[in-house]
C-alpha cells in the first residue's frame, strides 16, 4: 500500500472495494450513546468486516494498526492482530518495534502490555535484556508505573536478566528514596533472584542499606516496612538485632519525623523487646509539654505521643494502646 | 464544609447520556457497560434510579450478551480475560469480557432483574474463561486434532464435554503454577504466571451474585490470592507485585465473599490502609502517591470488610471528596479543580455516603442482592 492510497478513505480505496463494511449496532435507544468521529466509524466498520471473515492478510494487519491508533484499548482489535501475526508468520522483532512506538503514549493501557508479553514469550530469552531496557525507559517516564513493574517482574522470572537488577533498584532509590515501587522491587530481587542466595544471605547488607535510607528520611514509610520485611518469619532476630532498635533510637534522638520510629519501637516492645533507660529518656523527651506526667509504661507513653503527632490516625493509636499487654 | 450536591450529580449523570463528540466517549466505547454500571449505581445511591427507563437499559444489556462465542486460546492473559457464550461485552457488537460480565450482572441486580438471565449459562462462561488456559497447556494436540484451527466455537461443544473431558478435568480454576515451570526454573508459555488478582475477584463476585460459587474451585483461587500478599499486609496483582489499594480491594473482596478473611492480617493491612490518608484528608493508593477520589472507595470498603474503618478520619475524607465536586454542573473529579467524569462521580458518591452511612449502605445493598438472587433461585 503506497502513501497516496493510505490517505484515501477506505470506502474510496480500490484495495478495499471487495469488502462490505459492517456498521456498529448501538441498539435502538443507546443508554450511553457515543458520538463517533467519521474516521473512527469507517475504520471500525471495515474492521468488523475483516474480523468476521477471519481475513488474515497484510491489509487486515494494517487496518488493526489504524484501529489501534484510534483506540488502543479495544481488546478485540489486539486479539485479531495476534491471530494475523501468527497466520502470516510476521517477524515478531518488527512487532516489538511497532509496540515501542505506541507504548510511550499509552503507558497504562492493559492491552499494550499484554500484547508485548505475548510477543516476548514467543521470542524467548533472547529478548530479556531488550525488554528490561524497554521497561527502564517506561519507568524513566513514570517510576511508579504499575504495569511496567508488573511486566518487568514477569520478564525477570520468565526470561531472566537478574544480574543488574539490585543495582537498578539502587539507582532508582538514589533518584527518589520515597519510591515505594523501587523498594518493592528490591524486596522482589532480594527474595527471588537466583543469583543472590535469598533473604537470609542478604539480610546483613540489606539492613545496613535500609538503615542508611531511614536516617536520610525518617518520615519515609517504605524503608521502615522494608526493614520489617527483611525479618520475615523471624521475629526473634528482628527483636534482638541491635541495628533495628538503634535506628529507632537515633531517629528519636533527632527529635523530628519520628512517627515510624515510634511505631517500630512500639512493635518491638509488643513482641518482647526490653528497652533500656536510653530509650525511655528519648521517648520522654518527645512528650508534648502540655501533657500529663510521664507514663511509667514506655509503650503507653509512645501511644500517647503518636496520638498527638499523628492526629489523623488517633483512633488507630488508641486501639494500639488498648491492645497492649498489661505487663509491657 | 459543603454538602453533596445530589440534584446536580443526578443531572450530570443523566446529561452524560446526551453528550456528543467527546474524546472520552470514543475511548470508552468498548467499556460502555462499565460506564452504565457507574452511572446507574450512582443514580441508585442517590435514590434516583427511576429517572431512567429500566426496560430500555435491560434490553440494551441483554443485547450485549453473546449467545455463542469464540474461544481464543492465545489471548487470555494479563489484561484480557475473554468470556464466551453467555458472557457480556462492553457494548453491542463487541467481544465479551469478564469485566463487563460482572458489570452487566451488577446492573441487572440493581434493577432486581437477575431473573432475565440464565444464571448457569453465565456461570459456565466465567468458568470456561478461567479454564481455557489450562486447556491450552494440557492438550494443544487435542485442540489441533479436534478443531484444526486457533478458534473453537464453544457454543458447539456441550459444556459437559468440556467439563467432563479427561484432560480438561484439570479445568479447575487455577492450575498449580509450579507445574508449569520448566526444569531450568523458567516458565513455559503459561499465561497464568501473570494472572492478575483482579480476575479471581471478578469471577468470585459474579458467581456469588448468581449463587453459582459452588461451581468454582474456590480453594485454588483463594490460595492464589493469598500468594499475592506482601510483608506490608497489602496485596499486589501477582506474587511479589507492589501493594496497591485497588488490588487490595479485589483481594480482600474475594476473600470476604468466600469466607476466607483469615488469610488477611487485618491489623497490619488496616494500618497500611489508614496510612493512605494524606494531610488533605484524601486517600492515595500507594505510599507517596497523590490522593484520588476513587481510592475513597477502594480503601474505605477494604477497611469496612476487615472491620477497621474507624481508623481513618472520616470527616476529613468527606471534606476532600466534597471539594472535588463541580458544584455548578454536577459530577466529581479525582482531585479538587480537575475535570469531572462518571467513574469518579460514582466512587465519590459511594465513598462519601459510605464514610458516614456505611452500615445503612451495606444493609441496603446486601438486602437488594439477596432479594435479587433469591428471586433468581425461585424462578
Amino acid at each position: 500500500m503506497d502513501a497516496e492510497e493510505h490517505k484515501l478513505p477506505l470506502s474510496q480505496n480500490p484495495e478495499w472495494a471487495d469488502v462490505t463494511p459492517i456498521p456498529q449496532d448501538d441498539g435502538p435507544n443507546p443508554v450511553v450513546p457515543i458520538a463517533y468521529k467519521p474516521e473512527f466509524i469507517e475504520t471500525m466498520d471495515y474492521f468488523r468486516a475483516v474480523y468476521k471473515a477471519n481475513e488474515f492478510s497484510p491489509r487486515a494487519l494494517q487496518l488493526t494498526h489504524q484501529a489501534i491508533l484510534l483506540n488502543p484499548g479495544n481488546y478485540t482489535v489486539w486479539h485479531f492482530r495476534r491471530l494475523i501475526l501468527d497466520a502470516l508468520g510476521i517477524d515478531l522483532n518488527e512487532e516489538l518495534e511497532f509496540m515501542s512506538g505506541i507504548s510511550e503514549n499509552n503507558p497504562k493501557n492493559y492491552q499494550i502490555w499484554h500484547h508485548r508479553r505475548w510477543i516476548a514469550e514467543k521470542l524467548g530469552t533472547d529478548v530479556a535484556s531488550k525488554e528490561l531496557d524497554f521497561t527502564k525507559r517506561m519507568l524513566f517516564l513514570d517510576a511508579k508505573n504499575y504495569h511496567a513493574w508488573s511486566y518487568r517482574q514477569w520478564v525477570l522470572q520468565a526470561l531472566g536478566g537478574w544480574e543488574n537488577e539490585l543495582s537498578y533498584c539502587h539507582q532508582l532509590l538514589e533518584e527518589d528514596v520515597f519510591n515505594n515501587s523501587a523498594w518493592n522491587q528490591r524486596y522482589f530481587v532480594v527474595t527471588g533472584s537466583p543469583l543472590l542466595g535469598g533473604l537470609e544471605a542478604m539480610r546483613e547488607s540489606e539492613v545496613k542499606y535500609t538503615v542508611e535510607a531511614i536516617l536520610r528520611s525518617p518520615e519515609n514509610e517504605s524503608p521502615w516496612r522494608y526493614l520489617r520485611g527483611l525479618y520475615k518469619n523471624d521475629p526473634k532476630s528482628w527483636i534482638s538485632d541491635p541495628q533495628v532498635s538503634s535506628v529507632c533510637l537515633k531517629v528519636l534522638s533527632a527529635k523530628a519525623n519520628h512517627v515510624f520510629a515510634l511505631s517500630t519501637l512500639l512493635d518491638l516492645l509488643s513482641h518482647g523487646f526490653q528497652a533500656n533507660q536510653e530509650f525511655k529518656d528519648a521517648v520522654d523527651s518527645l512528650r508534648p509539654s502540655s501533657s500529663d506526667p510521664p507514663d511509667s509504661d514506655l509503650a503507653k507513653a509512645i501511644c500517647s505521643i503518636l496520638r498527638h503527632v499523628d492526629p489523623m490516625r488517633v483512633n488507630y493509636w488508641t486501639w494500639r494502646e488498648n491492645k497492649l499487654p498489661l505487663s509491657v | 464544609m459543603g454538602e453533596l450536591v445530589v440534584d446536580k450529580h443526578v443531572k450530570y449523570i443523566l446529561s452524560v447520556e446526551k453528550r456528543k463528540d467527546s474524546f472520552e466517549s470514543v475511548v470508552l466505547e468498548h467499556l460502555r457497560m462499565n460506564g452504565a454500571y457507574w452511572g446507574l449505581t450512582t443514580l441508585d445511591l442517590l435514590g434516583k434510579l427511576d429517572a431512567l427507563d429500566s426496560n430500555e437499559v435491560i434490553q440494551w444489556i441483554m443485547k450485549c450478551q453473546h449467545e455463542s462465542g469464540l474461544l481464543d486460546l492465545y489471548s487470555i492473559m494479563g489484561g484480557v480475560a475473554f468470556c464466551y457464550a453467555g458472557g457480556f461485552a462492553g457494548n453491542i457488537g463487541h467481544d465479551p469480557h469478564l469485566l463487563y460480565t460482572l458489570s452487566a450482572v451488577q446492573v441487572l441486580a440493581l434493577f432486581d432483574k437477575l431473573n432475565v438471565l440464565d444464571a448457569d449459562k453465565v456461570a459456565n462462561c466465567i468458568l470456561i474463561c478461567f479454564s481455557s488456559v489450562t486447556f491450552e497447556i494440557v492438550c494443544p494436540l487435542f485442540e489441533i486434532l479436534l478443531f484444526g484451527s486457533l478458534k473453537i466455537k464453544i457454543s458447539s461443544i456441550p459444556i459437559q464435554l468440556i467439563i467432563g473431558h479427561p484432560f480438561l478435568g484439570l479445568l479447575n480454576f487455577m492450575p498449580d503454577i509450579s507445574g508449569l515451570q520448566n526444569e531450568d526454573g523458567s516458565f513455559s508459555g503459561d499465561e497464568w504466571g501473570e494472572v492478575d488478582s483482579r480476575f479471581p475477584y471478578l469471577a468470585i463476585c459474579c458467581l456469588s451474585i448468581l449463587h453459582r460459587l459452588d461451581k468454582m474451585n474456590v480453594e485454588k483461587a483463594v490460595n492464589y490470592i493469598a500468594s499475592c500478599k506482601n510483608v506490608d499486609g497489602g496485596f499486589g496483582c501477582t506474587p511479589g507485585g507492589e501493594s496497591h489499594a485497588g488490588q487490595i480491594f479485589c483481594c480482600v473482596g474475594a476473600l470476604a465473599i468466600t469466607g476466607s478473611l483469615h488469610h488477611v492480617d487485618k491489623d497490619l493491612l488496616g494500618w497500611w490502609l489508614c496510612e493512605r490518608q494524606v494531610k488533605s484528608g484524601g486517600l492515595n493508593g500507594r505510599p507517596e502517591k497523590l490522593p484520588d477520589v476513587c481510592y475513597s472507595w477502594w480503601v474505605l470498603s477494604s477497611l469496612i470488610m476487615i472491620d477497621r474503618v474507624h481508623w481513618i478520619n472520616k470527616d476529613k475524607l468527606v471534606k476532600f471528596i466534597l471539594n472535588c465536586q463541580d458544584t455548578e454542573n454536577g459530577g466529581i473529579s479525582d482531585r479538587p479543580e480537575d475535570a469531572v467524569d462518571v467513574f469518579h462521580t460514582y466512587f465519590g458518591v459511594a465513598g462519601s455516603l459510605m464514610a458516614f452511612y456505611y452500615l445503612l449502605f451495606h444493609c441496603k445493598h446486601f438486602l437488594k442482592a439477596t432479594r435479587a438472587t433469591n428471586s433468581t433461585l425461585n424462578s
